[in-house]
């Protein structure tokens, strides 16, 4: 017995336990014929993915800092806005707060689907294929790390927010739903990760991708207030741009309360993002799946 | 002399090519300043309506010069990234074997550093030209500039060397990258010193790259200040890491 739980940890390591799991479900040994369901191998490559995503330490930090540096630097650096005639609040942090959440759910979209390449390139995928494993569970499975390191983050933030004086004009209940909305974010860009990894096959293409989201990020809301851009193309251009929702969201409940627009905005295009990168990579799926 | 001359061209040859024939190293380098310039030139033009905000050419020019300067870093920059592939593919050692004058190599790859950099350098000044940027300095104010950006480049790619030889590994790549970019964005990149508050003013008066982007915008303006003290800032900055980046070859040598 303890030789088969051994052999089967060993097994999670390199995928092939996954394969064992997702086919016959975790109490295979007892029940070898027994069809693992949606969930349970939903639940078997979460817990591959969530051990890879903690055991890679390294690249968790970096992407976790890097967006607490700009938020240190520039939260000091761009406190002479405040002084511009109708800007929301007098303290730059509170507006610029923000900023780190959809930064650093950018990363885990890159950290999402650098993984799920990553098991395109070493053929894990295609071992999985030979397995009666469901698409959705794979999709939902693998984007497991990228969920819990999407919560880390998001609880980081929000305690260096609290920490360096960000203060929520909706209260508790505000930084509460501010941890959801932006988890909710990471989701929906971790989602947007995979299916570029779907699309594209390997790691490098993915990380490509990576400067495209960050033009995203600057050609928004992020330093200043749409209605306070100087340039009418620049103004325009963050208003169609939907991570200006994102980030006036999350902003919306430190600075102003409760603003059901600014938060139907921002769930709503989150929901958007989430839905159509989901549809989208299981079609992807499907295609990388395919059972000959 | 005249080995050492052979293998600054061959190492610079080869650096300056694989940036102009790969796209995937290329593009990088030419896009980000762009996006900064548009990010903070567009986005942040509002800030140029603070009181005792007085810089004549305009926000447009006051950004370019962060742009161009940090364009400069990076392009010394993203060679170390080349010197640390070069490490993990086993092509550098190849290249310690052939070599006849080591030290040609770290000059070599600072000659295709600046290389890149024109390139990059090209590019974000006709863009800010187009999005209609005002220059009151004269020409050799404008030599002046490009001689700051060339030295910030020279002193970017030996700390990038340096670090890529001792580390020889592309994992370098964010201890090449973090400690010039921190040093970059704690100078006043978006308004000047004097309305900077807090830690961000006692950091920026002190970082030497402060004075090099004074001096670089007082160029731009025609109205030169502080540009001695960036010249020899820069000057000490890229002897200490000449010194740096030949240490670092040497570590390289010892590990074979």
């Amino acid at each position: 017995m303890r030789r088969l739980s051994r052999r089967r940890r060993r097994a999670v390591e390199d995928g092939g336990g996954v394969a064992a799991e997702v086919s016959f479900g975790p109490a295979a040994a007892a029940a070898p014929h027994a069809a693992a369901s949606v969930t349970q191998q939903t639940i078997a490559l979460a817990k591959r993915a969530i051990k890879r995503t903690v055991r890679q330490r390294a690249l968790m930090i970096f992407p976790m800092i890097f967006p607490l540096i700009l938020f240190a630097i520039n939260g000091s650096a761009l406190s002479a806005a405040t002084r511009i005639p109708r800007f929301p609040t007098h303290n730059y942090r509170d507006f610029l707060i923000a900023m780190p959440f959809v930064q650093g759910a950018m990363f885990v979209s890159i950290s999402a689907g650098v993984d799920l390449a990553r098991d395109i390139e070493t053929g894990f995928l295609n071992r999985l294929a030979l397995t009666p494993l469901r698409p959705e569970a794979l999709l939902i499975g693998q984007l497991g790390g990228a969920l819990v390191l999407g919560v880390l983050q998001a609880i980081v933030y929000l305690l260096v927010g609290l920490a360096t004086g960000v203060t929520f004009a909706s209260g508790v209940g505000g930084a509460l739903v501010l941890l959801v909305l932006s988890i909710a974010i990471a989701f929906a860009f971790a989602s947007l990760g995979g299916l570029l990894a779907l699309r594209f096959g390997t790691g490098e293409a993915v990380q490509g991708i990576f400067p495209l989201l960050f033009v995203t990020l600057f050609l928004s809301s992020s330093s200043l207030p749409r209605n306070l851009i100087k340039a009418t193309w620049f103004r325009e251009v963050a208003t169609y741009n939907p991570v200006s929702y994102l980030l006036e969201g999350l902003r919306s409940l430190v600075i102003t309360g409760w603003n059901a627009q600014a938060l139907e905005l921002g769930f709503g295009f989150t929901l958007a993002l989430l839905v159509i990168a989901l549809a989208l990579s299981r079609a992807a799926m499907n295609t990388r799946l395919a059972r000959k | 002399m005249r080995r050492f001359g052979a293998v600054t061209r061959a190492v610079a040859w080869r650096s300056i090519h694989n940036t102009v024939v790969s796209p995937a190293i290329l593009v990088p380098s030419i896009v980000f300043p762009l996006f900064f310039l548009i990010a903070f030139a567009g986005g942040l033009s509002r800030i140029s309506d603070l009181p005792n905000f007085h810089y004549r050419p305009g926000y447009t020019a006051f950004q370019f010069v962060f742009v161009f300067l940090q364009s400069a870093a990076f392009g010394g920059v993203f060679t170390g990234f080349a010197v640390a592939r070069d490490f993990d593919s086993g092509f550098a050692r190849r290249l310690l074997l052939s070599a006849p004058r080591r030290s040609g190599i770290i000059a070599g790859y600072a000659v295709g550093a600046l290389g890149r950099w024109l390139i990059t350098g090209t590019v974000v000044t006709v863009a800010a030209l187009i999005a209609g940027m005002n220059v009151d300095g004269d020409g050799v104010q404008l030599v002046g500039l490009l001689g700051l950006g060339i030295a910030m480049n020279l002193a970017a790619a030996l700390w990038a060397c340096g670090v890529a030889m001792f580390l020889r590994t592309e994992q370098a790549g964010a201890l090449i990258q973090m400690p010039v970019f921190v040093l970059l964005f704690l100078a006043p990149v978006y308004v000047p010193l004097s309305l900077l508050t807090g830690w961000i003013h006692d950091i920026a008066n002190i970082n030497p790259v402060t004075a090099v982007l004074e001096a670089g915008r007082g160029l731009l303006a025609g109205t030169p200040v502080k540009v001695a003290v960036a010249f020899v800032g820069l000057a000490i900055a890229a002897s200490l890491l000449t010194v740096f980046a030949r240490r670092g070859l040497a570590s390289a040598e010892r590990a074979g």
